[in-house]
């Protein structure tokens, strides 16, 4: 309990971070500016990808980082790159650590920019990628535990910022919580692919759906699930 | 439970050291040494879990995944062994499960609603950090732990360390952060295969997920990327698609 507790705080701080900043800036850019700054980064950037992995839309905190994240596009390799293809971070605490990065071009020309450090985070549900956020630093050195579990944080509330997005700009009030968690959703994600099959759309599809049902009949979404995990409730139309 | 015999051991352990060498993958390796310590102590099942960035434990592998034992591993963030083990960094062994309401006033009660009689855990450690916990359970009446086999199921749940940490340098210590998640995102892979199987055959989640593991094993490939192909891309995978 003490754990979800702090997750609800972290999330609600997270939150109030990106609210914080200047409306008139779009969401994606308030979040990449409010990530930069609660965690000592000079700018952060975000790229949403679509499902066949070409690069849709882009935000960023600043021109530089632009220009550092659009230099990976450019050049083809970089932390972000890596990121979305193995479904994981990558932390690069120091881009001239050359042996352990495989970015020859990337690197040396990031440094260039002032850029030493890049995080990179993939956005994502499972099989549903939806893109990557990056946090660079002008300094050497980790992230803290506290910096980032504050980072996965941002990940998690920009993933349901993309899922909303899609969902016709529904917007939301921020109550539908937690629902990433492996442990504890089993049944989310595994409804999520019961949805696909029944609606053939792709996985981040169904659960875009998922969350649009919940969201008009005013239900939480893992009552929703496990509805659909237990067969009470279907997308085909078979009720 | 019976102690072990050396023969059976050095056979796991030759079997975990071949998992390592090539096309690794961490949740098949982990769903390996689930099984493997099950059948060792002839455990009714065995479990792991993982511990995220937050310190929440996440259930990562079992030796079978139904609801009910899944759930257990799931209560064990507010409560039970595997937390015990994770926050102490000692083994929890031949506890009563009927004897533990005190303990556990919620993991306990569900532990013998669901046919257990007995629980152990051991924390996986990587040097001085404890990055989660290896579950027991058993279901005979003295299906204790013999002494000489406690050290026997630590190192089975350091050789589980290990392979967390195999696949990348092991000198940055953001290594084990990037696995983690990375694993943590293939485990829910894992359940969205799992609906999508059960709601193409009708079946339940369960036994989709024990298609998923035959046709992995049958077919010589990684669990994650069977998965992964399942949500994507169902054709490519005929054996599956068939009834």
């Amino acid at each position: 309990m003490t754990s979800a507790a702090n997750e609800d705080e972290h999330r609600t701080l997270v939150r109030r971070l990106i609210e914080r900043q200047p409306a008139d800036l779009g969401l994606l850019k308030r979040i990449c500016v409010a990530s930069a700054e609660a965690l000592s980064a000079s700018g952060a950037g975000i790229s949403v990808m679509t499902a066949d992995g070409t690069r849709g839309v882009c935000a960023t905190s600043d021109p530089v980082s632009e220009r550092v994240e659009e230099l990976q596009y450019v050049l083809g390799e970089g932390p972000c790159i890596d990121a979305f293809a193995a479904r994981r971070p990558v932390l690069a605490a120091d881009l001239s650590d050359a042996a352990t990065f495989q970015w020859p071009v990337y690197a040396p020309a990031a440094q260039d920019d002032g850029v030493c450090a890049v995080f990179a985070f993939p956005l994502q549900v499972g099989a549903a990628r939806l893109g990557v956020m990056d946090i660079f630093r002008d300094h050497v050195g980790r992230l803290t535990g506290t910096e980032l579990q504050t980072a996965f944080t941002f990940a998690v509330v920009t993933v349901e910022a993309l899922l909303d997005m899609q969902q016709n700009g529904v917007a939301r009030d921020g109550d539908d919580t937690a629902v990433l968690d492996v442990g504890r959703r089993a049944e989310l994600f595994q409804a999520q692919g019961m949805v696909m099959m029944q609606l053939g759309v792709s996985i981040g599809e169904a659960l875009v759906r998922m969350r649009a049902y919940a969201y008009a009949e005013n239900r939480r979404l893992e009552d929703v699930a496990r509805d659909v995990v237990e067969r009470r409730l279907r997308w085909d139309g078979n009720k | 439970m019976n102690t072990v015999s050396a023969e059976r051991l050095a056979t796991i352990f030759v079997e975990a050291a071949d998992t390592l060498v090539d096309e690794f993958d961490l949740l098949e390796f982990l769903h390996m040494l689930t099984d493997r310590a099950r059948s060792l102590v002839e455990a009714a099942a065995a479990g792991l879990m993982l511990a995220d960035e937050r310190g929440q434990l996440e259930f990562m592998a079992g030796s079978d995944e139904n609801v009910r034992l899944v759930e257990l591993f799931q209560l064990q963030n507010d409560q039970g062994p595997c937390l015990e083990a994770f926050r102490t960094g000692q083994p929890i062994i031949n506890i009563d499960l009927g004897a533990a309401t005190d303990r556990w006033s919620r993991f306990a009660p569900r532990a013998v609603e669901a046919g257990f009689r007995s629980v152990h855990a051991f924390p996986l450690r990587l040097r001085t950090q404890v990055i989660g916990a290896l579950n027991i359970f058993g279901s005979s009446a003295g299906g204790d732990f013999h002494p000489a086999d406690v050290p026997i199921m630590q190192a089975l749940a350091d050789v589980a360390t290990i392979g967390l940490m195999q696949e990348r340098a092991i000198r940055r210590s953001e290594a084990l952060t990037e696995q983690l998640q990375g694993a943590l995102n293939s485990r829910i892979i894992i359940e969205q295969a799992k609906g999508a199987l059960a709601q193409v055959h009708g079946i339940t989640v369960d036994e989709a997920f024990r298609r998923i593991r035959a046709y992995a094993r049958n077919n010589n490939r990684r669990l994650t990327e069977v998965s992964e192909l399942i949500v994507t891309d169902l054709t490519r995978l005929p054996g599956l698609m068939q009834p």
